[in-house]
């Protein structure tokens, strides 16, 4: 098998590999439809957006949590964002926490919060490191003259 | 936590809102070359996601942050055949600027798009005269859907 072949199969495996692990979904590959020649870095573009927003709402949750009495609407609120730009960029197993978060945010129970925003901060962290490499291993195969093959 | 990516093309003016950008996207001649949309959400994400959406299915279209904004830009003069309303935003939320624009006398098609499943705050969004109502993510294949609903209303 020829290099451009091997980094394609890892590349299409490891692409596998995020969707059967939940940490992505169908929305994600919503946007690898969006994205083209005129776009061509648009899936990057928007989960760097979605990071770069969920960095601040985990601060401000994190925030909320140290305050006393601690406001779970608030919370609740931010979580409810959160939930939505994840859903939107197709980050499933971020998502997921959001949903469970927001039954301890109506609940109000500190530590069940406390503990999805450690499980939301480790999926984010997660994401973002799954997502650099398969944006690396995408450029890998580009720079060796390959495409990237459709989801199937 | 941010991923290092290139920048972030603006296609239009800015606004005074930190968090605000707009697009305007000319029509790219494809069969839903007549549209004009609007789409209102103060999410930077799904500002993208729902202008790149249009974009690629030839509907001009333009971008704005709160229900404000848009009461504000048909009150410029500016129509639009599909306005695709979030509720959440801050100044003016979703429901409000629907009714205000329903009062104002638009009849242009109002889809709600909203990550909430709650029935009272759908129930209120179509009281206050949404069209229809999707819930988030908005995918090619509803968005077809609404646009083919338009063309057949015409």
């Amino acid at each position: 098998m020829d290099i451009l072949a091997q980094l394609v199969e890892r590349f299409v495996n490891y692409r596998s590999s995020l969707y059967s692990d939940s940490i992505l979904d169908d929305q994600f590959t919503e946007l690898l439809k969006l994205q083209d020649e005129s776009n061509p870095d648009f899936v990057v573009e928007v989960a760097s957006l979605f990071f770069q927003d969920a960095e601040k709402i985990i601060n401000n949750i994190a925030s909320a949590l140290k305050q006393g009495p601690v406001d779970f609407k608030q919370i609740d609120a931010n979580v409810h964002q959160l939930k939505g730009s994840s859903s939107s960029i197709g980050a499933g197993r971020v998502k997921n926490t959001c949903v469970a978060f927001r039954a301890y945010c109506e609940s109000q129970s500190f530590e069940g919060c406390l503990r999805c925003l450690q499980q939301v901060r480790h999926e984010c962290t997660l994401l973002k490191s799954k997502l650099d490499m398969l944006f690396m291993l995408e450029q890998q195969i580009l720079t060796a003259g390959g495409s990237i093959p459709p989801i199937k | 936590m941010g991923i290092d990516a290139g920048m972030w093309k603006l296609a239009g003016s800015s606004s005074s809102s930190s968090t605000c950008r707009r697009f305007h996207a000319s029509s790219l001649g494809g069969s839903s070359g007549e549209v004009k949309a609007l789409v209102v959400d103060d999410s930077r994400i799904n500002q993208m996601l729902h202008h790149k959406l249009l974009d690629n299915l030839g509907v001009e279209n333009l971008v704005v942050c709160n229900g404000k904004e848009a009461v504000d830009i048909h009150v410029s003069g500016k129509q639009f055949d599909l306005i695709l309303m979030d509720i959440d935003m801050p100044v003016m939320n979703g429901i409000e600027a629907t009714r205000k624009l329903r009062d104002m006398g638009i009849r242009s098609v109002i889809t709600g798009i909203s990550s909430h499943t709650l029935d009272h705050v759908k129930q209120e969004f179509i009281a206050a005269g949404i069209d229809e109502y999707h819930e988030k993510p908005l995918t090619s294949a509803k968005l077809l859907s609404i646009l083919n609903k338009i063309k057949h209303k015409d």
